[in-house]
């Protein structure tokens, strides 16, 4: 196994490393940590923790990601060919429906909020558990009761209307299970909203002395950011549901133009949602980012103050752009020139990132392990996605490639190259203290390359297929887009693998990986200064906080270039 | 790295949970909480009275003659109730900022009596409704509607009468919704202090519970005159 | 449509090359900034990699110089982008004069189109080279959209509602029509062509097999659905006068104006009591499920021919648009 720079002792029991200490008479046991503190089922579903609601939460989310995955499996296979052979068009239109309902709500939406925020958020502000445990906990098992509801909708038959639950079709004309799908997005909005509320007053009121908001890490202002798009955010989408679901059931008029109601109503109040939704998912991953770039590269993070504020710009604009989604709706010409000026200007926020990152490098010293290899991979993943966003928030442009394959292209690079690479490069680096043990680092490697080069392939030639005009949503195509299918398609299995290799040695090295220590990294952080894995309470006493973040070394004041 | 907290160790309030240092800091944490999910729950009406705000522009005929037939006596008897209800609540909260046991039950079981009158009279409204074929759905019908001047209201204008029905029923039954899961929280509180839980050291529940039964409050004051006053003009 | 690899749909309007000149241009500023960032990345992960543990990196914190840079360029790359792009979509959304009219109705799941001179067809358009194309349309149930890649042109048919969209086709040929906004089952099946012809062609095409025009159609429905007994040509019935109607500023009970539109016009058929005019009573009864879409294009386009008695051409504008017409009769 490589060393991991930065001179750590290797851990003992390994062959050429320091030979294990005496036996004592007493069996050997490992310190207590939150892990071995108590075993059984119930120490687990009835925690408290903040490190063990993470876990859960991992655990529910991976079985979720599964869940999509052999949805988008179905879906790339089908693809293969021009005609709908595989499977019926019902069919079809219900596997790209519930991919999406189960990526965005079940998946991307919690992922890292609720499994490395609720982790290490305590932890970096030097707490000894969020300001709500047992709202916590709730939380955890309002997005189980959520998701069982729609695994019910999706065992009973599916649903067919797209995640986006269009009316009047999702209202009048689907016969498939909108209602029982939608209170399942329904009550696990719930549980972002909690955890969001948790985050906010943690974050306000439990930080240790010491710690200003000037010297929180970034991964803390980026989940800040977040929660306040979940608290405003997420209940109008709740309610939005709900009132679909009324109609559906009770056909109530309320998006019926034939009973006076508007459907471009309901289009406003989803994307109102629906938009800022998109910033969940992608700003944590760049807290996420921050952190990884700093920690293997041991450098204080370029422009700390601009990326900070940078999150809660990206949070405020996010909330005024929804309207790009409907340039073609029929909505006014005056109100898309509102939105697609705005849009123009969320954008800004982000590139200010991507420049910052990059320049965090320069003179550092950049270590070349797993976490690094996602992190570079996202910037330049997240830079072409942020990017292809320009070409859809210029209205002329959008006319054309709205509803097409760019769209399905743009989305999954950032959330997947960016968002999902985020996610896997923070369960790297974090794995460690979480777990208390080293996953094998030239797997991680491997495992790394394959998903940013599947990733490619997958989603590369569907900006092409966008631009030729292949709808999406589509179940029959016409024969000349299919060699570009058939790449993405190959791309798509090259990328099932890369996920499938860490599923198989995270697992290996919960109980073979060897023993880490409290910093293999030797990064900067609170969460580096405690045990891995940490006691059930963090710290042995209060911290108390006297540096800025990210400090490396000695300092001679600071350096401003 | 550690530090001495703010209050000693050894006298620590039984009510303080093991993660916070001091119950100041319990205390606003908790109150903070309160008021993040009331910003929550504002979005939440927010997105219905966006929608009614638009309708009620866009067929606001329909929509007065609908709010013409609401009970307008009962429904300012619920507004006052449930003011008062609000009063008791803050008188409660008071009475455990103090102490004073027997006071801080009795203000909350007496807000619990008047949440539960305004859920009455809110049976009594619907039960009408029902009576009245005024829900939305297949047995609705407008007969029972008038225009300004006691005529009959024209097709289209009956036709959208039913968007009023819905939101009328989709707002106040959201809102309802919310004072039933009030009113046994309050009733909880309301044990706790007869078992002697709070005094000036901590009444902080009973605090986050006045807020919450206040933000519900208010929601009926701007439900109550967008629903039920709405100038019946030709 | 091309051999070999597909890179890049036709250019067949008269707005796909400035859609497509945008398109590169923001290909190109993609293409740097993502070969800048790569560049750098690779560059300094390669010269700045790690050599031995406890190397200290120099503690550079920013760079207020460097922060104004990458904000200020990005934002006048952005402005700009959205000037240029919102001035293309403007010209998009203006109709020019003398568009040729096209109805079109979107339903699970075909395209239905007519064309003024009567010609129906089923998922099909054929349209002459050089002359702007105004498409009014509508669904009769769920939202569709009506996408033509080649022109660079999509817009949803939306039920309960008129929205058009315009084009001028540059190029002889077949040209896919996709239908872009996911409407059921056969969302996928929902194609067919638009079919591009040399003026003299599509003349011909025209003459032939034509069934009456909508204008001649509508007639027929106001008969049948006896519009006429109350839409009397002498001031005696019981509702407004139709002739010259279309286009004019109508007052209504209660002081307010309104233009007599397409949208006007459709509403009055379908929910008459909700705008009615000025010295009437509402007693117009609702034709809603009485007639179909179509059948309201019909006579709308029939009362629009009223503007000059006995005289209809397919040049005539204003089916859908809000704007007064030119020359017409103003009361």
């Amino acid at each position: 196994m490589s060393t991991h720079a930065g001179g750590v002792p290797e851990p003992y029991g390994r062959p050429g490393g320091p030979p294990p200490p005496e036996r004592p008479t007493l069996p050997v046991r490992e310190p207590v940590n939150y892990l071995n503190v108590s075993y059984g089922i119930k120490s687990w579903l009835l925690t408290v923790d903040h490190k063990r609601i993470a876990l859960l939460y991992m655990f529910s989310i991976t079985v979720m990601f599964a869940i999509g995955g052999i949805f988008a499996t179905l879906i790339r296979l089908e693809l293969l060919t021009p005609p709908g052979d595989m499977v019926q068009s019902e069919t079809y239109n219900k596997l790209f429906t519930m991919h999406g309902v189960v990526m965005v709500f079940f998946f991307l939406i919690p992922s890292i909020p609720a499994t490395l925020g609720n982790f290490l958020i305590p932890i970096m502000i030097g707490a000894k558990d969020l300001a709500f445990p047992r709202i916590n906990l709730l939380s955890w098992y309002i997005y189980i009761a959520g998701a069982a509801f729609t695994m019910y909708a999706m065992i009973a038959g599916g649903v067919d209307t797209g995640w986006t639950f269009y009316v009047p079709y999702s209202t009048h004309y689907s016969n498939t299970h909108v209602i029982a799908t939608g209170l399942g997005i329904f009550i696990t909005g719930f549980s972002s909203i909690l955890t969001g509320l948790n985050f906010i007053v943690t974050i306000h009121k439990m930080r240790a002395p010491g710690l200003t908001w000037w010297r929180l890490p970034l991964f803390v202002w980026a989940h800040y950011a977040t929660s306040l798009i979940m608290i405003l955010g997420t209940p109008v989408i709740a309610v939005t549901v709900l009132m679909v679901a009324l109609e559906n059931g009770l056909h109530l008029g309320i998006f019926d133009p034939a009973l006076g109601g508007d459907p471009i109503l309901f289009q406003h109040l989803f994307w109102f949602y629906s938009h800022p939704a998109v910033y969940i998912m992608i700003l944590p991953a760049m807290g996420v980012i921050s952190e990884l770039v700093q920690g293997m590269s041991r450098k204080q993070i370029f422009g700390y103050s601009f990326i900070a504020i940078s999150s809660l710009a990206i949070a405020m604009l996010g909330f005024l752009v929804w309207g790009h989604h409907m340039f073609v709706s029929g909505q006014s010409t005056y109100l898309g020139l509102v939105f697609s000026g705005i849009s123009f200007l969320v954008a800004i926020p982000s590139a200010v990132k991507v420049f910052n990152w990059t320049a965090t490098l320069y003179k550092g010293s950049i270590s070349l392990d797993t976490p690094m290899l996602y992190a570079l991979g996202f910037i330049g993943l997240f830079t072409i996605g942020g990017l292809t966003g320009l070409f859809l928030a210029s209205l002329g442009l959008d006319v054309h490639l709205t509803d097409t394959y760019f769209i399905v292209a743009h989305f999954h690079y950032i959330m997947v190259g960016g968002a999902i690479m985020g996610y896997l490069g923070g369960l790297h680096y974090w794995w460690p203290k979480i777990t208390g043990r080293l996953y094998p680092e030239t797997w991680g490697r491997v495992s790394a390359i394959i998903v940013f080069f599947g990733f490619n392939l997958t989603f590369g030639p569907q900006f092409i297929l966008g631009y030729l005009g292949m709808p999406r949503r589509y179940h029959y195509y016409p024969p000349e887009f299919q060699i570009l299918h058939v790449m993405s398609s190959a791309g798509a299995s090259i990328l099932a693998l890369g996920y499938l290799l860490p599923l198989v040695y995270f697992t290996w090295s919960m109980r073979y990986g060897p023993r880490a220590s409290a910093n293999p990294w030797d990064a900067r952080g609170l969460e580096w200064e405690i045990p891995s894995p940490p006691p059930t309470e963090n710290f042995v006493g209060q911290p108390v906080v006297t540096a800025r973040t990210y400090e490396y070394g000695s300092e001679e004041g600071t350096t401003v270039v | 790295m550690s530090s001495p907290s703010e209050t000693p160790v050894a006298v620590h309030h039984p009510a303080l949970r093991h993660h916070f240092d001091t119950m100041a800091t319990q205390k606003d944490s908790s109150l903070l909480g309160m008021w993040v999910f009331i910003a929550q729950e504002i979005m939440f009406f927010g997105g219905m009275l966006a929608a009614y705000a638009i309708y009620r522009n866009v067929y606001y005929d329909a929509f007065a003659a609908g709010s013409h037939h609401l009970d307008v006596k009962l429904g300012t008897v619920n507004t006052a109730v449930l003011i008062c209800s609000s009063l008791t609540m803050a008188l409660g909260v008071h009475a455990a900022a103090l102490g004073k046991r027997k006071a801080t039950v009795l203000f909350l079981l007496l807000t619990i009596a008047l949440g539960s009158v305004f859920l009455g009279i809110k049976v009594v409204e619907y039960a009408d409704k029902f009576h009245h074929d005024l829900v939305p759905g297949p047995r609705y019908s407008a007969e029972g509607l008038h225009g300004p001047h006691g005529e009959a209201l024209t097709a289209d204008t009956a036709r959208h009468s039913e968007l009023f029905f819905a939101l009328y029923f989709g707002l106040t039954g959201l809102h309802a919704l919310h004072m039933i899961i009030g009113v046994p929280i309050i009733a909880i509180m309301a044990w706790k202090a007869g078992h002697g839980r709070f005094g000036p050291g901590y009444y902080t529940p009973v605090e986050v519970t006045g807020l919450y039964w206040h933000f519900v409050d208010i929601v009926w004051i701007f439900l109550f005159p967008l629903l039920y006053l709405i100038p019946h003009h030709a | 449509m091309f051999s070999g690899f597909p890179l890049f749909p036709q250019q067949a309007s008269t707005f796909a090359a400035r859609v497509d000149a945008l398109y590169f241009f923001l290909v190109g500023i993609s293409a740097f900034f993502s070969t800048l960032i790569a560049t750098l990345l690779v560059v300094f992960t390669v010269r700045f990699r790690r050599r031995g543990p406890g190397e200290l990196p120099a503690p550079i914190h920013g760079s207020i110089a460097l922060e104004l840079t990458w904000t200020v360029i990005p934002l006048v790359i952005s402005l700009g982008t959205f000037v240029w792009s919102a001035d293309i979509f403007v010209a998009s959304r203006r109709v020019p004069p003398g568009a040729m009219e096209v109805n079109v109705v979107g339903k699970r799941w075909m395209w239905k189109t007519q064309h003024m001179t009567g010609q129906r067809e089923i998922n099909e358009l054929h349209v002459p080279i050089g002359v702007p194309v105004k498409l009014t349309m509508t669904s009769e149930d769920v939202i569709h959209s009506f996408f033509i890649p080649a022109f660079r042109v999509k817009q949803d048919a939306v039920p309960g509602r008129y929205t058009t969209a315009w084009f001028e086709a540059t190029q002889v040929g077949e040209y896919h029509l996709f239908c872009a906004e996911y409407c059921g089952t056969k969302h996928s099946q929902m194609i067919g062509s638009i079919k591009v012809m040399e003026p003299a062609a599509f003349q011909t095409w025209l003459a032939g097999g034509a069934t009456g025009s909508p204008a001649q159609e509508g007639e027929k429905l106001f008969q049948s659905l006896a519009c006429i007994t109350c839409h009397r040509a002498d001031s005696q019935g019981r509702g407004p006068r139709l002739e010259g109607l279309f286009g004019r500023t109508v007052r209504l009970t209660g002081g307010a104006t309104v233009v007599a539109d397409a949208d006007y016009i459709r509403e009055s058929i379908l929910s008459p009591t909700a705008k009615v005019v000025d010295g009437y009573q509402p007693i117009m009864p609702t034709f809603q499920g009485l007639v179909s879409e179509e059948g309201v294009m019909q006579l709308i386009a029939y009362i629009q021919s009223l503007q000059q008695p006995g005289a209809e051409t397919t040049t005539v504008p204003g089916a859908g648009g809000s704007k007064v017409q030119e020359g017409a009769p103003k009361r």
